[in-house]
């Protein structure tokens, strides 16, 4: 068994361009929820989302680049090129060979479905442009990170809708735990804020019109969010070795099923993945300081997953703080755990815990410290990151301040 | 209208490689211009979009296809032959 930390994180979401950014937004509790702004948007009644604004892929990539990536491949790549040039890791020879890419994506190039769907079934037309195979596969992404940092180790991309980017993040720690790899490039990428993505979760109806409250009494539903998060996830003698900085350590993960219902969320399949990663981390649950909530902002996900963390943590769950940061950069689908690992690394690398925003009134059944609407200073030693998924596929991380 | 579907073909082709297209010749093969074989499908995309018409070429065995590749040159003369054939012109 090998230690493993984290020694690269990069991003581009509603919040920022970059982790700095990004954490910055964290800190203040700033909303990254805006109108949305795409072709057709007219056509929808939920019309807010954590989109990425003011983003020109001309900016950062070539015409030919651009044919080739869709919108989540480029998250995905700029996400990546941050977090490995803050590793400082140069992929060659022995290590090339063993270092790969685990990433999740729900959706995969749904911007790419929608332009050519609409092409062939709005526009009639009988020809589509011969890369939207290649542009919207979902293991598009992880190809172009190994593609471009020379990885050509175990790489593939893992789908459980709202869990995928923790089932990937989880894939690549046992990776680099068993020995199989020094370096593992992980996280994950969505981009389906676009009339036909937002249309099909509008159809769910389970998405609020004005504002993401996880934990509030008033909350009503989800906002979708975009963008991607991806990390350097290294051995820690290796990055010992080589003096990089280390911004945490990842101490232990779990994943069950609840083997129940396609969308309703089951407490004992959250609970069961909870308790899995604090025993898989030889976590006792007072050392919990924080959890990053899957806190969607729904009736059903906020209630059953605050039973879920009593039921795991039994009265330790009242002294600790869990907050949803989904009230600040949306839900980004199979993305989300990514950017979510990204408070948890504030938080115990700054000792900084990131609030819920937009909390307004306090709801007996999450009757927990969520960190309403300000950020706080804490030391916190060891956090956990859950993710629920539709379908009933929990996964969940946990973290340590770094040695 | 040949000489329009020869500057057409030649922007193309220079816009895949990266080129002016004076910088463009003739007797050039794909190869030479360093257009792959996405840059070559993407490329007859772009053909069979200018002209509508349909370019008979499998990318699984371009040698069997019945469309000549072989020089920038053979292409535009493949072109105008569907294009007489196709739009009746």
């Amino acid at each position: 068994m090998h230690r493993v930390v984290i020694t690269g994180q990069g991003t581009i979401n509603a919040l920022g361009t970059n982790v700095l950014q990004t954490v910055e937004a964290l800190r203040e509790g700033r909303c990254g929820i805006s109108e949305l702004d795409f072709r057709d948007v007219d056509r929808l009644s939920i019309r807010i989302g954590g989109q990425v604004k003011n983003y020109d892929p001309e900016a950062a990539f070539n015409r030919q680049q651009i044919a080739l990536y869709d919108r989540f491949t480029q998250f995905t790549l700029l996400a990546a090129a941050e977090a490995i040039a803050q590793a400082g890791l140069q992929f060659s020879g022995e290590l090339a060979a063993k270092s790969g890419v685990v990433l999740g994506t729900a959706g995969g190039g749904v911007n790419t479905w929608d332009d050519n769907y609409r092409a062939v079934y709005e526009e009639g037309k009988n020809r589509v442009h011969p890369f939207v195979v290649p542009k919207l596969m979902n293991n598009a992404a992880a190809s172009h990170i190994s593609m471009e940092h020379n990885l050509k180790g175990p790489s593939f991309t893992v789908a459980t809708a709202c869990a995928s980017s923790n089932h990937a993040m989880g894939q690549a720690f046992q990776f680099v735990r068993s020995g199989l790899s020094k370096v593992m490039i992980t996280g994950g990428s969505e981009s389906m804020l676009c009339f036909g993505g937002v249309k099909a979760w509008e159809g769910l109806r389970v998405m609020s019109k004005d504002a993401c409250r996880p934990f509030s009494a008033n909350r009503n539903g989800m906002v979708q969010g975009e963008g991607a998060a991806i990390f350097v996830f290294e051995e820690y003698e290796h990055a010992k070795a080589r003096g990089a900085e280390i911004l945490a350590e990842v101490i232990g993960f779990a994943m069950t099923s609840d083997a129940a219902d396609i969308v309703m969320p089951s407490k004992q399949g959250a609970s069961r993945a909870i308790a899995g990663a604090m025993r898989d981390g030889r976590i006792n649950p007072s050392d919990v300081g924080y959890i990053n909530a899957h806190g969607t902002g729904t009736a059903a996900n906020d209630k059953t997953e605050c039973a879920a963390v009593a039921d795991a943590l039994g009265h330790h769950a009242n002294k600790l703080m869990i907050s949803s940061t989904k009230s600040m950069h949306g839900h980004l689908i199979g993305g989300t755990g990514a950017v979510e690992l990204l408070a948890c690394v504030m938080a115990v690398k700054d000792g900084i815990v990131a609030p819920t925003i937009g909390y307004e009134e306090a709801d007996p059944e999450c009757a927990l410290d969520v960190v309403p609407n300000e950020a706080r200073e804490a030391k916190v030693e060891v956090v956990l990151s859950n993710a629920f998924a539709f379908g009933g596929l929990n996964a969940v991380l946990a973290l340590r301040k770094a040695p | 209208m040949s000489e329009s579907i020869k500057d057409q073909i030649v922007q193309i082709i220079a816009d895949q490689a990266v080129l002016e297209p004076s910088d463009i010749k003739m007797e050039a093969t794909l190869e030479d211009l360093g257009i792959d074989s996405l840059g070559l499908v993407e490329s007859i995309f772009a053909i069979e979009e200018a002209f509508d018409i349909q370019v008979p070429f499998n990318a699984n065995d371009p040698s069997e296809s019945d469309f000549d590749i072989s020089s920038v040159a053979a292409i535009i003369t493949a072109v105008q032959g569907l294009v007489a054939d196709q739009k009746g012109a």
